[in-house]
């Protein structure tokens, strides 16, 4: 039966989370902007304490806990609702600051490619970290300066030298979200990816765990950023960088197919969503700003008019929360999916898309309708602004994702449609 | 827990909603829209798969509760068809669900049955009035009290099957409020003027009608002498709108990824252009977005969630634009050939119009 009646323990996240984001994020948020490259500690200890209470390693969805749960046959069967839960969080998070919601300790990207690709043993090894004592970060090193939606294109390599059976890595890595928070600020790792034979082009592109302090790994360059300034973004250089043989994560031969490699995308499938989920949080915010400044004017928006009677104000302001809730439900969808294990990958693309370009649009048409109190930095508006575009660019472009829709719908593959 | 799939009951529902829209409809949709006719046994096949009367309680001789979701689900599916017919077959919804969801117990019992028993027939309902800004809580036609009577007083547009009609419920304007008033056909100053030409719909009769001191006893006000709220019916008109949106734009969609990927530009197929994939891309994406906003919407109304009416709204909101940027695209989409009459695109973009001046002439 269709429906659309929100669990009631997400119910109980969403109002846990609220208050995070009310009491500990939004008091800082303009410091934390202005600040650059300066580290949110209380918050991060705040979550690194309430997640460890929860006996969770992240705020991801723990595979093996819910396998455990699967073997239980004494518990009572509950729909899943894990990466539903994710969205809520997230969502909540980035209304709270989608800067400092980056800085959030414990695993994210990079223990998602671990959980996604890794064996129990990596597992253990590498996603213990998160439950210590001190919060701990990850990040995903993939973008390379000249390869960023083209991933085929990594030249980054990894050689295997056979006496000492470690991995020797070698190239330059870019844009890396929180990279400096998982190697320079706490004892975390970064998932690399480079090329086993840059002959083989897709096929032999994998991922490698390399953790902090390893020698040849190296921040060379933090980035400042036009929004979410409290989130580090790093280049990274790995000169002759050493990593265990196990380290890997998947297979280390190269087969002619390029399964290894769409199986590193399908992880996408999760993080799309979450991605979007992010951009939701923003564009509430910045929607919320509008209700409440023309509340407060007493300026009343007259839902059921016909367009021709509507004032513009009116029609903005509809329009805006409409395409707030598509992108939200599309986005819902996507999780929904992955949560009842079906393949999602269309519609995780599509909530993506619809939520880049929604979040980018509500927060430009924000500060328009506010004017000069839109455009000052006394208020908040003008940074979620500059926070949303970052949603309709990281993980997978608004445009790279349209792609994928679209081989999707047509049935093609990426030859066939270029 | 949410979830997004139809009970098994609804998939039935949809399925022989699919057979007679892909089957029927369909095949003489181009015909009926050169013609300016629907054909009568079309929509009395329509009328047997019994869509209304699965959303009529059995106390009023139907076989079901009234759901919105249920008819959202089933308009699109007639949509996919042909808009002109599923609003042929969906006209006694006008007459049937505002007494359903406004009327008094004795209005329920004595003018549904009736309707829902027997062979589809032309109960209809009379809201649009022609000026540019037209407003349904701002009616221009006038209802007042006198005595025991109503007197009704105005002009009111695209009246469908008004020639033909059994009876009709009247939106007037009483006291400055929109109420309905159930109207017999013969009532004395009610004139039935032209048959309207529109931009779209061409198949679906639709009249002018003229309302001369219609006279009509107290009784026959929707709800009584108390009259009745009007925010469930609005929510009715914009969640049937945004269903049969859903339909047409469906139908554009499918036509033009079937012609994309059958024709060939510059050696490749049409859809293998990004101009044209992208477009198909946010197409779907758009589709697929307003199909979730019409069934929250439509899940909210049936459990009397706080919102649902706004919802609602939004829903229609969406719909209009998502319906006329689809259907516009597909006719792009088959540039030349979406230009010619030989293809259903440029119907269906002419329907697609149609949505932002719709309100009254659907209700699921």
């Amino acid at each position: 039966m269709i429906s659309f009646e929100m669990p009631k323990p997400l119910v109980q996240t969403s109002t846990v989370v609220e208050t995070v984001a009310k009491n500990m994020m939004r008091p800082v948020s303009r410091d934390m902007d202005e600040n650059e490259h300066e580290i949110p500690w209380a918050y991060i200890e705040f979550m690194h304490t309430a997640t460890k209470a929860l006996g969770s390693s992240s705020m991801a969805p723990d595979e093996t806990a819910e396998k455990k749960k699967e073997e239980d046959p004494e518990k009572k069967k509950r729909p899943p609702i894990n990466y539903q839960r994710l969205m809520v969080m997230v969502e909540m998070l980035s209304w709270g600051d989608a800067g400092i919601y980056l800085c959030t300790p414990g695993g994210m990207l990079g223990a998602a490619a671990v959980s996604a690709a890794g064996t129990p043993e990596q597992k253990k090894r590498f996603l213990s970290r998160f439950t210590g004592k001190e919060p701990v970060f990850d990040a995903m090193a993939m973008t390379e300066p000249q390869a960023g939606s083209d991933t085929s294109a990594i030249r980054a390599t990894a050689v295997l030298d056979e006496k000492t059976n470690e991995w020797i890595l070698n190239g330059e890595k870019i844009f890396v979200t929180a990279g400096n928070k998982a190697l320079v600020d706490s004892k975390g790792f970064i998932v690399v990816w480079a090329s086993l034979d840059l002959e083989a082009g897709r096929a032999g592109i994998r991922s490698f765990v390399i953790e902090a302090d390893t020698p040849g790994c190296k921040v060379t360059k933090m980035e400042e950023k036009m929004g979410i300034r409290a989130s580090d973004t790093v280049s990274i250089v790995l000169q002759d960088c050493r990593v265990p043989y196990e380290n890997i994560l998947g297979s280390p031969t190269i087969e002619k197919s390029t399964k290894g490699y769409k199986g590193a995308m399908e992880t996408f499938d999760a993080t799309r969503p979450i991605v979007a989920a992010s951009a939701l949080g923003v564009a509430r915010a910045a929607l919320e700003f509008v209700q409440e400044k023309l509340a407060e004017e007493g300026i009343e928006i007259r839902y059921g008019l016909p367009r021709q009677k509507m004032s513009n104000l009116e029609r903005e302001v509809i329009d805006m929360e409409t395409q707030l809730r598509q992108a939200w439900l599309l986005t819902l969808k996507a999780l929904w999916m992955a949560d009842n294990k079906q393949s999602n990958g269309m519609v995780a693309s599509m909530s993506k898309v619809k939520a880049g370009k929604v979040a980018t649009v509500i927060t430009q048409k924000a500060v328009e309708l506010m004017g000069p109190v839109g455009y000052s930095r006394e208020f908040l508006l003008e940074k979620w602004f500059r926070d949303a575009k970052i949603n309709d660019i990281f993980e997978g472009t608004g445009q790279i994702n349209l792609l994928v829709v679209a081989r999707n719908i047509l049935g093609y593959r990426g030859s066939q449609l270029r | 827990m949410y979830s997004f799939t139809p009970t098994e009951e609804q998939q039935m529902l949809l399925d022989a909603v699919k057979r007679y829209a892909e089957g029927d409809i369909r095949p003489a949709a181009r015909e009926a829209d050169e013609q300016s006719e629907l054909p009568a046994d079309l929509i009395e096949k329509g009328w047997e798969l019994g869509i209304l009367q699965a959303s009529t309680p059995e106390d009023y001789n139907g076989f079901g509760d009234y759901s919105a979701l249920t008819g959202v689900l089933a308009a699109e599916g007639l949509a996919y068809g042909d808009l002109a017919a599923s609003l042929g077959v969906m006209t006694p919804n006008l007459f049937v669900l505002p007494i359903l969801l406004a009327g008094t117990e004795e209005q329920k019992k004595e003018l549904i049955p009736p309707v829902i028993e027997m062979e589809w027939k032309a109960y209809t309902a009379a809201l649009i009035e022609p000026k540019f800004d037209f407003d349904p809580l701002d009616l221009q036609t006038t209802a007042v009290k006198k005595g025991d009577s109503i007197l009704i007083d105005g002009e009111k547009t695209y009246v469908p099957y008004a020639t033909d009609a059994e009876k009709f419920l009247i939106y007037a304007n009483l006291d400055g409020i929109t109420q309905a008033f159930i109207v017999p056909a013969d009532a004395e100053g009610l004139i039935v003027g032209e048959k309207q030409k529109t931009l779209g719909i061409h198949a679906y009769p639709l009249y002018s009608l003229k309302l001369e001191k219609v006279k009509i006893p107290v009784s026959q006000q929707l709800g009584g002498a108390e009259g009745h709220p009007m925010e469930s019916i609005q929510a009715s008109w914009h969640i049937g709108l945004a269903a049969l949106a859903l339909g047409v734009a469906q139908a554009a969609y499918d036509y033009a990824i079937e012609y994309a990927k059958d024709r060939e530009v510059f050696g490749v197929k049409v859809a293998q252009k990004q101009a044209i994939a992208f477009m198909l891309a946010e197409m779907g994406t758009d589709l697929e977005a307003t199909r979730l906003l019409a069934w929250e919407a439509a899940w909210m109304l049936d459990e009397g969630k706080e919102g649902a009416y706004k919802q609602a709204f939004l829903a229609y909101n969406a719909a209009v634009d998502m319906v006329m940027m689809v259907t516009d695209r597909a006719v792009q989409i088959l540039g030349g050939h979406g230009y010619i009459r030989e293809h259903p695109v440029e119907m269906w973009m002419r329907n697609g119009r149609g949505f932002s001046t719709f309100i009254g002439l659907a209700m699921v």
